[in-house]
């Protein structure tokens, strides 16, 4: 019994959910930002695990990106992090309303 | 010997995954961030993605962790979080149910077109030539994504140094 690509994405499905509930739960930025990185690797193992099903290197190619956008969004975000919790220490997400309309 | 393989990196990347979002301490939380992407890149090595593999660790386990474990150490906001008060009651529980309803439907999708993915093909590519096809791939099909990612990370880097920039006697600070 070898595990089958269907194994592999279920397993993204259910790292995804764990991503999406770290994110909703979790009030500190940088937590956010880590489960905002269990999405984005749940999504590359199912690509992974697509471009074997299919014998296509496109997939790879694809995580390839993904992995050099992620670089960048964590070089940002924790740019803006830093900001903020310069001016504000111990701020949480909930404390961040200013834009509020 | 492929099923244990997967067993035991399932169970790394989940409880590394839930560590990441039930340990209070932001400190542990990227330790468990670390635990998840060993997982995922021995997924990697047993789907013979073995360049992706190396660019995982190097790259997610390396340099992106060891960022935020410095922005925590930078910051000193490494002490623990009280994870029991909740300002807006109703936002856990929904949370958990939105999170298990993704979940829950991309499995359904998954196990309802399982048909179309057929039983597990061997890959036509062995394993030294995945870095060969990969680069054929990228410099080929996918060269000009792959020069906008260069100026991607310049832009990232520019970016970063305007927003943490102090600035020197001015008002705005």
């Amino acid at each position: 019994m070898t595990p089958t690509t269907t194994w592999y994405l279920v397993l993204a499905a259910i790292l995804f959910g764990v991503g999406v509930i770290g994110l909703m739960i979790r009030r500190n930025p940088l937590v956010m930002f880590m489960c905002i990185e269990l999405m984005l690797n749940a999504v590359n193992l199912s690509f992974v695990a697509f471009a074997r099903a299919f014998t296509d290197i496109s997939g790879q190619t694809a995580v390839f990106f993904v992995m050099v956008v992620a670089a960048a969004e964590v070089v940002v975000g924790l740019g803006i992090i830093i900001a903020i919790l310069r001016r504000r220490p111990g701020a949480t997400i909930d404390d961040l309303a200013e834009l509020k309309g | 010997m492929e099923l244990l393989v997967f067993v035991l990196a399932s169970v790394m990347v989940l409880a590394g995954a839930i560590g990441v979002i039930a340990y209070r301490n932001p400190v542990h939380a990227a330790l468990g961030l670390v635990l998840t992407l060993f997982g995922i890149a021995v997924h990697f090595v047993s789907m013979e993605a073995h360049f992706l593999a190396a660019v995982q660790v190097i790259v997610y386990a390396g340099a992106i962790v060891v960022l935020f474990l410095f922005v925590i150490m930078l910051l000193g906001v490494d002490r623990a979080e009280d994870l029991t008060v909740e300002p807006f009651q109703i936002q856990r529980p929904l949370a958990v149910i939105i999170g298990v309803a993704i979940s829950g439907l991309i499995t359904a999708a998954v196990v309802r077109g399982r048909s179309t993915l057929g039983e597990r093909i061997d890959s036509g590519v062995p394993g030294d030539d995945n870095i060969r096809e990969l680069a054929r791939s990228l410099y080929s099909d996918n060269v000009f994504a792959f020069e906008l990612t260069s100026v991607l990370l310049i832009v990232a880097v520019v970016g970063t140094v305007v927003l943490t920039r102090r600035q020197r006697g001015g008002v705005d600070k």
